[in-house]
């Protein structure tokens, strides 16, 4: 499914996101764990234009970035790459919000939004050249507007919330839409983000997958409250998603994007979903996380769910089951060929990126260290770590 | 071909994983990423997919092995053009190496190592944090190439009337015959050089020197401001200064700047300092010393008791029949002191068994005597201390501590010790915090005795009064039993007559 260009106009955003004083309220859901699609009265709206060529799509998407995150998992087995972020159980909260944007929105998004990546259409080798060791970031943003992932937990919310300052001086109606986690939301950066968000009423959209885990804190230790109900503090309206639910997700995304867009100002959305997966390839959930949990998110799988409600619909064909599968081991393909043949940077490369002009002092320090690496024995290898081997 | 896998870090910056257990076996055909084994590192415990398409051909490590990073642990047979196998022969740069020399190569860039040898092997790494990083390896490094200065390099940006005259590497960094300083020195000669070519030698100035030619001057006693520099523009060299203090020297025979003309003068005249192998008893107490501080956390606490009644009741003994010719001291009485309190307090007299995660509490007493002897500090014990009269008690201290002088201990009594007492005493020491013996949960510091003006019978009196210092191990023994312990040992050293409301 391609980015979404429509999903302006429409009626105003539901009352409820509006006046977010509830607590405990109900998660937005519009396809059950089983497939049933249930009707919402005011988030059928936003999905309403959703064919079923688009629900295949969707599928597809999903179906993909999980392979892309079980090849990536197996290259840093194989030690191909130095470390890896898992996102197996949130790839409806990533398609779903990823293909609500529009191309000029831009993306500010933590290590874990891979399938937002491939939404805006990253490179596969791109997201892949910094867990590798080989470059300090993957793409050039402005390439695919989503800037490279950020590392320090919740400083890109930060970030979003500037270009959404830019975008209104610049009178544009595109969105800054920053991804987090439920952990990030107990960062001062987080808060900061909303309080200045709010204050300036920006075109920002805080999507929070709450997954449950900060590494190995669980969510109910971090907010006594649903997370969705801190924004409220910030006076910033919010929504409760079903965060497995791929058309949930996609219609809460579209609202807070239609309410940024007519100068309505930040939106958080709360996508409830579940890190079935490690944090990281360095991580063991076993030791700090009860199977039992685990056994109960694997039954609200998200891809199974949209394959239970292509199911419904008689969509799910042993061809597009196959189409699917082919994308998939394709790009996985394609990714791992992209890893494996990557090239070692050279030594002096380490100055490239760093200044947009010439800079006198950088060229010192790369005349100096050219310099040093020319006193090692062999002239090659000074230059070429590869001409050494 | 045959395609070596090799283990790779799992985690960031693990050194070492254990195999748990094989999922295929020689002569069986994988798939790219088929699950071939299960490992278990310091964080998780993971699932290895096969790096490639093939026939297993060799398992080089067992189930149960502790592997290092970067050894080979799995052997296939692939097909040559291996496919999306990471060897394949597409780009030039990651052409000719295979899977495993990436793992370990990674690993050495995520070091920031620039490691211009793949063929030096694996470096040994050890973590430095649980789980986090490796040391950064002292070998495996590229080799320098000495350096040419001035030929090339930044002296020629300098403009030419300061640039310093020409002459040979050879004249401004002489052969020197101390391999080991050489490259110290020909490291910074050359910064030196321009910084003095540029701003050129003024009238008044401080001899020109290195840095380390004036740290050699400093150390051999040498004023440079004697010393002729042969350098370009005067500059004094390191040869000129061992010149200098040959010629300077009767005891090193030829006026030669050479090795063994240095090393007769610093051992000849004045020694500033003293380089003594670290072996022995020194480096046996420095790693317990080590393992001990590093280990067990340390609590201290002190208490300053009257010791008046103690010292009485030692002169009635030495007067008595019964101990007549034993040796009694102010370290015997504490000795017993500390036998009784340990009757009350055993949780001083325990071990702490990291291994099995078990803490042993010993109901016996070996009773360790800090010693000093020429060969160093041994701590020999008296086995089964709280079995002992004190008279027996009296006898074996002084026996213990005139074997240790006579450097004579057997080593079964240097071992098995459960608690210690260090004298510090004998040396008009009042208090200190000793560090434990490996393996003992506490250690008591006996302070001198002096005579001090002292609260007695609210009045203040010229008393004999002593510090205790007790150290113990805080995991095995809390604030309360050490206070409880040492509250004890003070009791009975200040009034030895409360021995009969303890036993």
């Amino acid at each position: 499914m391609s980015t979404d260009e429509t999903g302006q106009g429409g009626p105003a955003a539901p009352n409820s996101a509006r006046h977010p004083h509830g607590q405990g309220r109900d998660l937005v859901q519009l396809v059950t764990p089983t497939g049933e699609r249930i009707s919402h009265p005011e988030f059928d709206y936003w999905v309403r234009d959703v064919t079923d060529e688009q629900l295949c799509s969707l599928y597809e998407d999903m179906t993909v970035i999980r392979r892309i995150d079980v090849e990536a998992t197996a290259l840093q087995r194989q030690g191909e790459l130095g470390l890896w972020p898992p996102l197996l159980g949130q790839e409806a909260a990533q398609i779903g919000s990823g293909r609500a944007l529009r191309t000029d929105d831009f993306v500010f998004s933590s290590y874990r939004e891979n399938g937002v990546a491939y939404c805006r259409g990253v490179d596969l080798t791109d997201i892949l050249r910094v867990w590798r060791g080989t470059a300090s970031s993957g793409w050039d943003p402005y390439t695919i507007n989503m800037a490279t992932p950020q590392i320090i937990i919740g400083a890109q919310t930060l970030h979003a919330t500037g270009y959404a300052m830019g975008i209104q001086n610049d009178g544009a109606d595109s969105v800054a839409v920053t991804y987090f986690g439920d952990g990030a939301t107990s960062e001062g950066d987080v808060n900061e983000a909303m309080v200045f968000a709010a204050s300036f009423q920006v075109p920002v959209v805080f999507f929070c997958t709450n997954n449950h885990w900060a590494i190995s804190e669980p969510v109910r230790l971090q907010s006594h409250i649903q997370l969705a109900d801190r924004a409220a503090g910030f006076g910033i309206p919010s929504l409760r998603v079903d965060g497995n639910d791929v058309l949930a997700v996609m219609a809460a995304t579209r609202v807070a994007l239609d309410r940024a867009r007519r100068g309505g100002g930040p939106t958080f959305i709360e996508a409830v979903s579940y890190r079935m997966g490690p944090h990281t390839t360095a991580d063991d959930p076993t030791r700090y996380r009860d199977a039992n949990e685990l056994e109960d998110w694997a039954a609200r799988d998200p891809i199974s769910r949209i394959a239970a409600l292509l199911e419904r619909k008689g969509l799910l064909s042993a061809e597009l089951q196959q189409d699917v599968k082919d994308k998939a081991d394709a790009v996985a393909r394609e990714m791992r060929t992209g890893c494996t043949t990557m090239p070692d940077p050279e030594p002096l490369d380490v100055f490239k990126n760093v200044y947009s002009t010439p800079n006198s002092w950088l060229d010192r320090q790369q005349d100096h260290y050219a310099r040093y690496l020319a006193t090692f024995g062999d002239p090659a290898g000074a230059v070429s770590e590869e001409g050494a081997r | 071909m045959i395609k070596e896998f090799r283990l790779p870090d799992l985690g960031e910056g693990l050194t070492e994983s254990e195999i748990l257990s094989w999922k295929v076996g020689v002569g069986d055909t994988v798939t790219l990423n088929q699950v071939i084994a299960e490992v278990e590192t310091a964080k998780a415990v993971v699932e290895l997919p096969s790096p490639f398409a093939g026939v297993i051909r060799e398992l080089h490590e067992q189930p149960g092995a502790v592997v290092e990073v970067g050894k080979p642990i799995v052997s296939f047979e692939v097909a040559d053009d291996a496919g999306p196998a990471p060897s394949g022969t597409g780009g030039a740069s990651a052409g000719a190496r295979d899977a495993g020399q990436d793992a370990v190569e990674d690993v050495g860039r995520a070091a920031g190592q620039a490691t211009g040898e793949s063929s030096a092997g694996t470096p040994k790494r050890e973590p430095n944090l649980v789980g986090y990083g490796a040391v950064v390896e002292s070998t495996g490094r590229p080799a320098r190439r000495p350096r040419t200065f001035p030929a090339a390099g930044p002296a020629d940006a300098l403009p030419a009337e300061t640039r310093p005259a020409a002459t040979t590497p050879a004249e401004i960094m002489p052969a020197d015959p101390m391999p080991a300083e050489t490259t110290r020195d020909t490291d910074k000669t050359p910064a030196v050089e321009h910084t003095a070519a540029a701003t050129g030698q003024l009238a008044g100035e401080r001899p020109r020197s290195t840095p380390p030619v004036r740290k050699l001057a400093k150390d051999l006693g040498v004023d440079l401001a004697r010393v002729t520099g042969t350098g370009p523009q005067g500059l004094i060299t390191r040869e000129d200064v061992q010149h200098f203090m040959g010629s300077q020297s009767a005891d090193a025979g030829s006026a030669g700047g050479d090795a063994a003309d240095l090393a007769g003068v610093r051992a000849g005249q004045g020694e500033r300092e003293t380089r003594t192998a670290i072996k022995g008893v020194r480096k046996f107490t420095a790693a317990a010393m080590v393992q001990s501080a590093f280990t067990a956390p340390h609590a201290t606490e002190f208490l300053t008791v009257d010791v008046t009644p103690s010292m009485e009741l030692l002169a009635r003994l030495r007067d008595s029949k019964e101990f007549a010719g034993v040796k009694l001291t102010p370290l015997t009485l504490a000795a017993k002191a500390v036998l009784i309190a340990l009757r009350r307090n055993p949780a001083l007299n325990s071990r702490w068994d990291g291994e099995n995660q078990e803490i042993v509490t010993f109901h016996y007493v070996n009773l360790g005597i800090a010693a000093a002897t020429p060969r160093g500090l041994t701590v020999p014990n008296i086995k089964d201390a709280d079995s002992l009269s004190l008279v027996r008690l009296a006898e074996a201290l002084s026996a213990l501590a005139d074997t240790a002088r006579a450097g004579k201990t057997a080593p079964p009594d240097l071992s098995g010790g459960t608690i210690s007492i260090t004298n510090i005493g004998v040396f008009g020491i009042d208090a200190g915090t000793p560090i434990l013996n490996p393996g003992e949960a506490a250690i008591l510091a006996l302070g001198a005795v002096r005579k001090m003006p002292w609260e007695d019978r609210g009045k203040v009196a010229l008393r004999q009064v002593m510090t205790l210092s007790l150290s113990f191990d805080h995991r095995l023994v809390d604030g309360e039993q050490g206070s409880r312990f040492l509250a004890d040992v003070g009791a009975i050293l200040a009034d030895p007559g409360l021995v009969l409301t303890m036993v």
